[in-house]
Order: structure tokens, then sequence, then C-alpha cells
């Protein structure tokens, strides 16, 4: 992990001990500026404050939220944002951003095909787009734009279908024939003679990445300073429900009460809504990533290809970030088998020959929540006042801000967002699922 | 990596295989059908158990015999408790140790 100044603050190390009454009061959030930049790095980066406090759990709360990973932080702070209610506790079981948020590809982008998703991730995008100036944290993001490639005639089919789809619905998406994409990515094998040869990509210029952890950071220090306690090492072990209603959670720090409660747990929802007595329509999977050591700048873009199958992009620290697909069986062991590994190493030297001189440098995985349908479920459970927001699959980490507005809003207001109506868990019942795996690309 | 003992081919690499998820959900009935709801519906077609823990599973030897079997395997350990053939009820296993 870097240490650039702007992360400093979270270096356990070098947080000033403090009695816990005094972390009751949210305190007034220095501001983070180039001038604070320059004042801080000739105190030798010893001054800068802690980004958010580590409260002890209040006895009862309005609204608890179970996870504190991108969404259920983003959740928080648009709760205490938008609609007032600060009286928030996010129960993390291990670290801030430790789960999916600090081990996912970070690609941003919103072209999805049906009208439902394309709402959806377009309103996180529009987030995106403002994000750094709103939680005056810097989350790098990068609008390097996100091309899929199209290596058959039935590709192309699909891909122009989709385009077409995105563009009806406003969002930005284009076709790219094979020389203008040899423009964009030189290195790209786009030769007749490829085993799989490149016939033509979508391009969303708007489409690229962001720091993940900064993400989580900026998010967590935004919502503390509205007075949202983040309580880490806090693992949920059940639930107290009355009459249907639930009333609040047992923790591995004691019971905690609250009014409502949002589920945002990712991998673990299975195991959330079991200990609250329902079924949901999820497999836990292992989602690998690998990257490479660093290198000069040779990718500015993201690349992905669903037919060759591994998709690829670079870091600000120069390492090529590339992914493929879930290991097919259930797990819940945040690693998966080599073989996952090994397929998508061989796809990138399908496409860009000059890498094969590369050597990797780390590779993990997560545990990600599929759908049946590749879409998530935003809404209500049959516990009164709990809500659940998962099943973000492979690609929830795009999904970040607008996961979190529309969660808020659900829980603020006790009925769905508009754009999380569809996405609620009723669609299993009634037949009306959201079927994106074309759109949820490679990861599938 | 998982080492699978298939009861037709006996122990072989995992890349030969395939995942057909939860072993053990019956399919209804055309009685049963004619009277399911839409919730019991979904609860067959979507619903999963999707256990943290000991994992009753089916596989498919697509690389070998191309047969159907039935696994139980620990979702956190990977570790593989047992193989059965498809048909057979799932073993009680000792789950204490885990």
């Amino acid at each position: 992990m870097s240490e650039s100044p702007l992360t400093f603050g979270q270096d356990a190390t070098t947080l000033k001990k403090v009695p816990n009454r005094m972390a009751r009061l949210p305190p007034m959030k220095q501001r983070y500026s180039i001038f604070s930049l320059v004042r801080n790095a000739l105190n030798y980066h010893a001054d800068w404050q802690e980004a958010w406090r580590s409260p002890d759990p209040k006895p009862a709360y309005d609204v608890i939220i179970i996870g504190g990973g991108g969404h259920g932080l983003a959740t928080a702070y648009y709760l205490a944002k938008e609609h007032g209610i600060t009286n928030v506790a996010i129960l993390e079981k291990g670290w801030i951003g430790g789960g999916n948020t600090g081990r996912n590809t970070t690609i941003v982008r919103s072209n999805y095909l049906w009208d439902e998703s394309a709402h959806l991730y377009e309103h996180s995008m529009k987030l995106w787009e403002g994000l750094s100036q709103d939680l005056n944290y810097n989350v790098m993001f990068s609008q390097r734009g996100v091309m899929n490639l199209a290596h058959t005639v039935h590709d192309m089919q699909a891909m122009r279908r989709r385009v077409y789809a995105i563009q009806l619905n406003g969002i930005d998406s284009e076709i790219l024939t094979p020389a203008q994409i040899k423009e964009i990515v030189p290195m790209l094998d786009c030769s007749p003679n490829a085993r799989y040869p490149i016939m033509g990509a979508s391009f969303q210029r708007r489409g690229g990445t962001a720091r993940h952890d900064a993400v989580a950071w900026g998010f967590a220090r935004g919502a503390d300073e509205r007075g949202v306690d983040i309580i880490q090492n806090c693992e949920v072990t059940g639930f107290k429900i009355v009459n249907g209603t639930v009333q609040g959670v047992e923790t591995t720090r004691g019971f905690i009460g609250a009014k409502k409660v949002g589920v945002v747990v990712a991998g673990h929802s299975g195991v959330i809504a079991g200990m609250a007595g329902f079924r949901l329509p999820l497999e836990s999977h292992p989602l690998q990533a690998l990257v490479s050591e660093p290198i000069k700048p040779i990718l500015d873009t993201v690349v992905m290809s669903p037919q060759v199958h591994v998709y690829v992009s670079q870091s600000d620290k120069g390492e090529l970030v590339l992914g493929a697909g879930i290991d097919a069986f259930n797990s819940y062991a945040q690693a998966g088998s080599p073989p996952i590994v090994e397929d998508q190493l061989n796809a990138l030297i399908d496409l860009f020959p000059a890498f094969s001189r590369l050597r990797m440098l780390r590779q993990w995985g997560g545990i990600v929540d599929t759908c049946p349908d590749a879409s998530p479920i935003i809404g209500k459970t049959p516990v009164q006042n709990m809500f659940i927001n998962c099943g973000w699959g492979t690609g929830g980490f795009k999904a970040t801000p607008g996961s979190g507005n529309v969660f808020a809003h659900t829980i603020a207001r006790g009925e769905p967002h508009p754009l999380a109506t569809p996405f609620a868990l009723e669609r299993f019942t009634t037949g009306y699922l959201i079927d994106e795996h074309g759109a949820a690309g490679v990861a599938h | 990596m998982f080492l699978i003992n298939c009861p037709y081919c006996g122990p072989r690499n995992e890349h030969e295989f395939g995942y057909g998820h939860e072993a053990h959900i019956a399919r209804p009935t055309v009685a049963q059908y004619e009277q399911m709801s839409d919730a019991e519906w979904a609860d067959y077609l979507f619903m999963r158990k999707n256990t943290k823990g000991v994992h009753f599973e089916r596989w498919v030897h697509t690389k070998g015999c191309r047969r159907w079997f039935n696994v139980a395997r620990h979702t956190v350990t990977h570790e593989i408790l047992a193989v059965y053939e498809m048909g057979k009820p799932a073993p009680q296993l000792d789950t204490e140790k885990k």
C-alpha cells in the first residue's frame, strides 16, 4: 500500500490515543488542499489529523449499517448528508475497506444494456464525476475510457445492440474500428492473423478507474465528520427480531439497538440473511485479480475482452492490473484456483504479445455475491425495518457512490429510491429479472 | 487447486471438472407444480443455501467420464469431505471439527 501524504492518517501507528468520551465529538475536519499538503510537508507529515474516530458503540442508533466497505460507507455518508440522519453506526467485522473495496480492479463504467441498469450505473457515474470535490478527498477518478473488444460476428452484433441501447439512454458509448483501436492502444495485437482477430470494440470515454482505497477512506472521513460512528472489529453475530421487526443487532461487542438496519456485506449477504431468517438468490464465489511488476506508462485506457477473457488496465503506480472470471465453485475463502490465473494470463498474451516478458507481482481473491441475473438486489427484506443491498457480483466497485446514494434514500424513506425499485428482491418472484450477463462483461 | 476423487475415474485435477452448484434441490413433481405459488417457484428456481461451511454440491467430470456426482466440500477450507453418487442422500458428517 502506498504511503502518499493523504493516506498518512490511516496508519494505525500514528494515531494519537484519545479518551473515548473525546472521541464522541465529531471534530471539525481539516480541509485537504495543496496548501495543507505543503504545510504538513514542512512538519514531516507528523501533524495530520486522523481521518475518522474510533468510538465505542452507543447502546442504540437510528440506523445501523452492517459492512464498512465502499457501499456501506457511501450509504452512511449520504444518509447524513442528504437525509440529515446522523445517529448512525457502521459495523465492520474487520477494518474499513479491507474486503472487496480493497480487492477489486477499480474500473468504473456505465455501459449497461437495460434501461434499469443504465439509469442506476449512470447515476453512479455522475456522482463519480464530482466525488473528489464533494468529499474533499482525491479519489483519483481518471476517465481514461473503457474499451470492450469484439472478436466474432456475434460479438459485433451483440456489441452494436448494446451500444445503441446505451446511446438511446443518453449515455456516451461508441463503436471503434480496428484502425481506431490500434491508434488508442498501439500495443494491442490487431493483426488479422491473431488467434482471435479483433473486429471492433465498444468504447465509453467517460469510463475509467478510481483509487479504491481512497474511495473508502474519503467516504469514511465524510461520514465521520457528519457524526457517523465507524466501529471496526465488530462482527454481527445475530439479530433481535420481535414480531417480524428488527430491534437491533448482536455483535462481538455486545447488543446494539437500532430503529433500522441496512445490510451491505457483499459476499457474506447469505450468512447475514440466514441470521435474520430469510433466503437470497445468491451464491458466493472467489474472484481473483493480479498485478504485474510496475513498468513505464504503456496503457492509458481499460481494455476488456469478454471473448478471449481478460481485462487489463495500468495503475498510477505502473502495475498492470488484470482480472477475468470467477472460480465456478462456491467459496468464502478469499482465494481461488490457479487455472483461473493461468487462463487469464494466456488471454493477456494473446492480446498483448509484448506483455509475455512481464513478471506478476501479487495475486489475490475476494468473495463476490453473484445473482442469477447479474444485477444487484436493493431494497426491503421480509424483516420490517431491515434493508439489503447486495448481489453486485463481480462489478460493484463502479456503483459505489450510486449504490450508497439510492440505498440511503431507501433506508431514510422506508421505500425504495425510484432507481432502486426494479432491483427489489421481489423480482425473483414476479419474474422481472434484469439480465445483464452481457454487460457484466469479462467476469462471467 | 482441488484434487477431486471422481467415483468412476479416481482422483483427478480440478481443471477436468465442471461445477453443478447446490445438490439435493428436488424438482417439483407435475402434481406439485400445478399447486405452486410464485414464491414457491422463486424458492425452487433461485434461492440458494450458499452455505459457509460444509456445502453439498454437484460436479461433472467434463474432461473424463462425463458423469455427474455429488461432493461435500467445506467452503472456507475447501476440504473435500465426501464424494458420493447421484441419487444418494447427503451423508451425515462430523461438521463440529470445522
